[in-house]
């Protein structure tokens, strides 16, 4: 007498599994299927088209023997870290600016995040324009009288960087300090009047009670801005094109000129895999502290 | 009687989680049973499991001597009132009242009669043609049973339907269901966290913790004779006291710290010789007086006096516990002062400590 | 009686403020500053576009055109070169629209019934799934290009646009999934009940009750798929032709190209029309943009 299962468990919620059959294809044949794929076929020596010709880590030490390849770590750390630190802090004085009650709010983030809505390869072009040594910045120093200044980071190996960043910082930016901004909003307004009663400063507030409460929005937005700075792709290429010589060279344009370029499939795939692994030591601390501590805390 | 809905042995797990426990109950035809319990007692997933909104995970639901274990919803003969309403926003009252009967492909002229008369039971019919955010929460609630009213069911399944009202409201909406249940004659099953709700609308209350019916029977004797201590806790506010002590003398008399009280004129079991009991006493059920009467009265301290309108709130020091009186509210007491309580045994509960059940 | 007014003395009424405090003066002041850099690019786009090259070649990239021209724009959208190809970005635009379409369509309909599977009808499994695809997104594109190439070419779609417009569907299926199943949780879930009761099944509550609620985040979604998709570089170049690229690609190809004289008028009017589409849309939707990129902030 007691029986409550279905008849027919699988044909129960047809519907439901019927719409959820591309999410499943797509997580178990893209998202798993592709890269196991490629971690896999970065151990053969795979060139014009994939094959299984297992040759060990040899496609890694070529990788990492190579210049060009050592270059794009060490821009990509650089220019990770300094774009990092400079618009989390950017973002969040911008956010804390905004913040006190301003008037024309709307207008000033209108002007900040309209940035973000450009591609990276509007943006790559306009600062190619702007720093351009003939036309930009510098002659226009130059011809105010300060005949020696000189501003050609797109033409000078040792800086290139820094002329990606400034075009980076400012596609970004707003999009941090509208983050933020939310953040801060959503911190309980009673905060403020207890603080306020208890004569705390301002500024003392924000750094000792509202910056620790805001600890899960900073820590989002370190993942986001980290995974995305490890996919930078289109702004070098816009901007630069890895260049001057090799200096501005990424990953990301590594991994596409060995895979449709070079016809060195192997190396681009062990390229890809490194790439991996660098959003994994992102990641996995990240969602250990989000969704691990959880379960225990 | 026949019996509207048999529940048996009804199990639902989430996972490792027993929420239900091999659950039995029978309602008969027109009964309006009050499912009451604290957050988290199954009460709400019971009904759930009833209108068939979850599966569950082992016995049997039968409606109308149908098995409906595995119906739908909708095919079950039930009809539901949400605790925040569920009316759907982009249609219509009308809209809101026809969506399940044109799902149900029933014909134009039978929507319209349904309708007509749906709106004159709950007199909403100006509102017909009015968006839900157009009206007030007790709006709402009306046109959310008549939902259920359209759908011609035997069957009514209410979810904390009036826990969004404010407090007025919520006593206003109260007897107006009362009165629909005496001109329908439905069977309802209704479920709430409110004691008054539950005291003044069910035929039988079943009071329900951790997935498990504690007391099913009418409100009176839910109150009067609470079948355990969880029961007797729950009921009444501010709610019993407990003294703890023993019963002595064949259980004759209830021992307390340095007080003894006669038994004479209990109403329950034979209550017998235990070394640990605990006797229950309802804050209306005892008087305030100056003079002690030998195993009548527990003497007390008073400690606060709060006076509340129609009568007044006495806290006190006894036998080592605190305690509630409900007393005339001209009956001012001084903090400090000591004074005797009166007890009527006859509406007194005695509970046994270890197996916390009524003797 | 004693007038009490006369003998309360001190500070009385609303407490006096100054305009042009030194608070005021801090956070203005560095909010315009800040703004200039912003505003900065936009502004030389624009005066580049309208000049010619012989004042190009003399004067200031800041200063405003001292005979405006719109031939730059002309040459921009119906002659600059790619290649061979002289026929200038308006085959770029109009391939983008084709990708643009059919790509935001099909993206939206598969993630908002996705989620709403994911809120409402949770079948075994499906949280693993919506996990693997939220960490999914993380992945570099860069680890995944080639088997996607693979894929597209044994469905005999890779080089065409129906190849590009699977897969921004497939990648924008996390973000445009976290985006919906959040709207949807945020709805009543007795609303669902209800309509159940209601003898209401999974399309009929889908089309007749959770769709007509769930316009503004459609609406979200669309700004969204709109500027990414549009915006997108990577997929463009990697899996269409030449004669299909996307106009970001043709952009790319036009003002980078090593060939030929520079013409920085025409290239900044190539680049202002690139990114025309997407600034439209931010201007346009205001504050619905901002909840878009919110959402995407919003954890899984």
């Amino acid at each position: 007498m007691a029986q409550a299962k279905h008849p027919g468990r699988l044909l129960r919620n047809l519907n439901a599994k019927i719409a959820a059959v591309p999410m499943v294809l797509t997580t178990l044949v893209v998202f798993l299927g592709g890269t196991i794929w490629t971690v896999v076929y970065s151990f053969t020596n795979s060139k014009l088209l994939p094959r299984t010709n297992f040759v060990g880590f040899d496609q890694y030490e070529r990788l990492w023997d190579s210049s060009r390849w050592i270059v794009s770590i060490q821009n990509l750390l650089v220019f990770g870290v300094l774009s990092l630190v400079f618009t989390i802090v950017m973002g969040f004085v911008l956010a804390v600016l905004m913040d006190q009650k301003i008037r024309f709010e709307d207008t000033f983030r209108t002007i900040m995040l309209y940035p973000f809505a450009l591609s990276f390869i509007v943006t790559g072009l306009v600062w190619q324009w702007i720093l351009n040594p003939e036309f930009g910045i510098e002659s226009i120093v130059r011809s105010w009288g300060w005949e020696s200044f000189a501003f050609d980071p797109l033409n000078n190996p040792e800086v290139v960087l820094y002329g990606l960043l400034i075009a980076g910082l400012w596609q970004g930016t707003g999009f941090v300090m509208c983050i933020m901004l939310a953040g801060l909003r959503g911190i309980d307004e009673d905060i403020w009047k207890a603080a306020r009663v208890d004569g705390i400063p301002t500024w003392k507030t924000y750094v000792l009670i509202i910056i620790p409460m805001m600890r899960p929005v900073f820590i989002t937005t370190l993942v986001l801005v980290a995974s995305g700075i490890i996919k930078l792709y289109d702004l070098v290429v816009a901007q630069t094109s890895g260049g001057p010589g090799n200096a501005s060279q990424v990953p990301a344009m590594y991994v596409y000129d060995y895979m449709f370029q070079a016809q060195n499939l192997g190396q681009g795939f062990a390229a890809s895999t490194m790439m991996l692994l660098s959003v994994l030591i992102v990641l996995i601390p990240w969602a250990y502290l989000e969704f691990g501590g959880k379960k225990h805390g | 009687m026949t019996h509207s809905i048999q529940v048996k042995d009804l199990t639902l797990d989430f996972g490792a989680v027993s929420v239900l426990k091999k659950l039995n109950l029978d309602v008969a035809e027109g009964e309006f049973i009050v499912l009451l319990g604290p957050s988290g007692c199954g009460k709400s997933t019971l009904l759930n499991c009833l209108a068939g909104l979850l599966d569950i995970t082992d016995g049997q639901i039968w409606i109308k001597g149908k098995n409906v274990t595995w119906a739908e919803p909708s095919e079950r003969g039930i009809g539901m009132v949400f605790q925040s309403y569920a009316l759907y926003p982009q249609m219509t009252v009308r809209g809101n009242l026809s969506f399940g009967l044109k799902n149900a492909r029933m014909a134009q002229s039978e929507i319209d009669k349904r309708i007509a008369r749906a709106a004159e039971i709950l007199q909403i019919q100006p509102l017909l043609d009015r968006k839900p955010g157009a009206l007030s929460g007790g709006q709402r609630q009306r046109v959310a049973i008549g939902r259920a009213l359209v759908r011609d069911v035997d069957v009514f399944l209410f979810d904390e339907p009036l826990s969004n009202l404010d407090a007025k409201l919520r006593s206003e909406l109260r007897v107006e269901i009362k009165r629909l249940h005496a001109q329908l004659k439905n069977t309802m099953v209704y479920v709430t966290h409110d004691q008054i709700e539950a005291l003044t609308l069910a035929d039988r209350i079943a009071v329900m913790r951790g997935g498990v019916i504690q007391q099913l029977a009418a409100p009176q004797e839910i109150y009067n004779r609470p079948s355990n201590l969880f029961v007797a806790g729950f009921i009444g506010s501010p709610s019993m006291n407990f003294l703890h002590g023993s019963t002595i003398d064949g259980g004759r008399a209830f021992q307390l710290q340095g007080t003894r009280l006669d038994l004479t004129g209990y109403e329950g079991g034979a209550v017998g010789t235990r070394d640990r009991a605990i006797i229950g006493l309802r804050p209306e059920h005892l008087t305030v007086q100056d003079h002690a009467e030998p195993g009548q009265t527990i003497p007390a301290v008073v400690e606060i006096d709060e006076p509340m309108g129609a009568d007044s709130l006495v806290w006190l020091k006894a036998a080592g516990a605190q305690m509630s009186v409900r007393v005339p509210v001209e009956q001012r007491m001084a903090p400090g002062t000591t004074v005797h309580l009166k007890v009527d045994i006859a509406k007194a509960s005695i509970f046994d400590t270890a197996s916390e059940l009524r003797v | 009686m004693a007038d009490l007014s006369a003998t309360m003395t001190g500070p009385r009424g609303a407490k006096p403020r100054r305009v042009l405090s030194g608070r005021n003066i801090m956070v203005y002041g560095t909010l315009i500053v800040v703004s200039l850099y912003y505003i900065l690019p936009l502004w030389v786009m624009v005066m580049t576009s309208l000049k010619g090259m012989p004042e190009i070649r003399l004067g200031n990239i800041f200063a405003p055109p001292v005979e405006v021209t719109f031939q730059p724009w002309v040459k921009a959208w119906s002659e600059a070169c790619t290649g061979l190809n002289c026929d200038g970005l308006s085959r770029g635009f109009w391939n983008s629209v084709q990708i643009l379409i059919p790509s935001v369509v099909l993206s939206i309909i598969v993630a908002s019934v996705n989620g709403y599977a994911l809120v409402n009808w949770r079948f075994k499994g499906s949280d693993v799934f919506f996990t693997i695809l939220i960490f999914g997104s993380f992945i570099p594109y860069q680890v995944m290009l080639y088997p996607i190439v693979i894929l597209l070419r044994e469905m005999g779609i890779y080089g065409t646009l129906w190849g590009l417009v699977l897969v921004h569907t497939i990648f924008g299926m996390p973000i445009l999934t976290l985006l919906f199943r959040n709207y949807f949780s945020s709805l009543p879930e007795e609303l669902f009940k209800a309509a159940r009761v209601d003898g209401a099944g999974f399309w009929g509550i889908y089309f007749q009750i959770m769709l007509p609620m769930s316009l503004p985040i459609f609406v979200v979604a669309i700004i969204l798929q709109v500027t990414g998709i549009w915006n997108d570089f990577l997929f463009g170049v990697v899996y269409t032709k030449p004669d299909l690229y996307p106009m970001t690609v043709q952009l790319n190809n036009i003002v980078n190209s090593v060939q030929g004289v520079k013409e920085y008028n025409v290239n900044m009017a190539a680049t202002l029309l690139t990114g025309l589409v997407p600034l439209i849309v931010y201007f346009v939707s205001g504050k619905l943009f901002v909840r878009g990129i919110a959402a995407g902030a919003v954890k899984g």
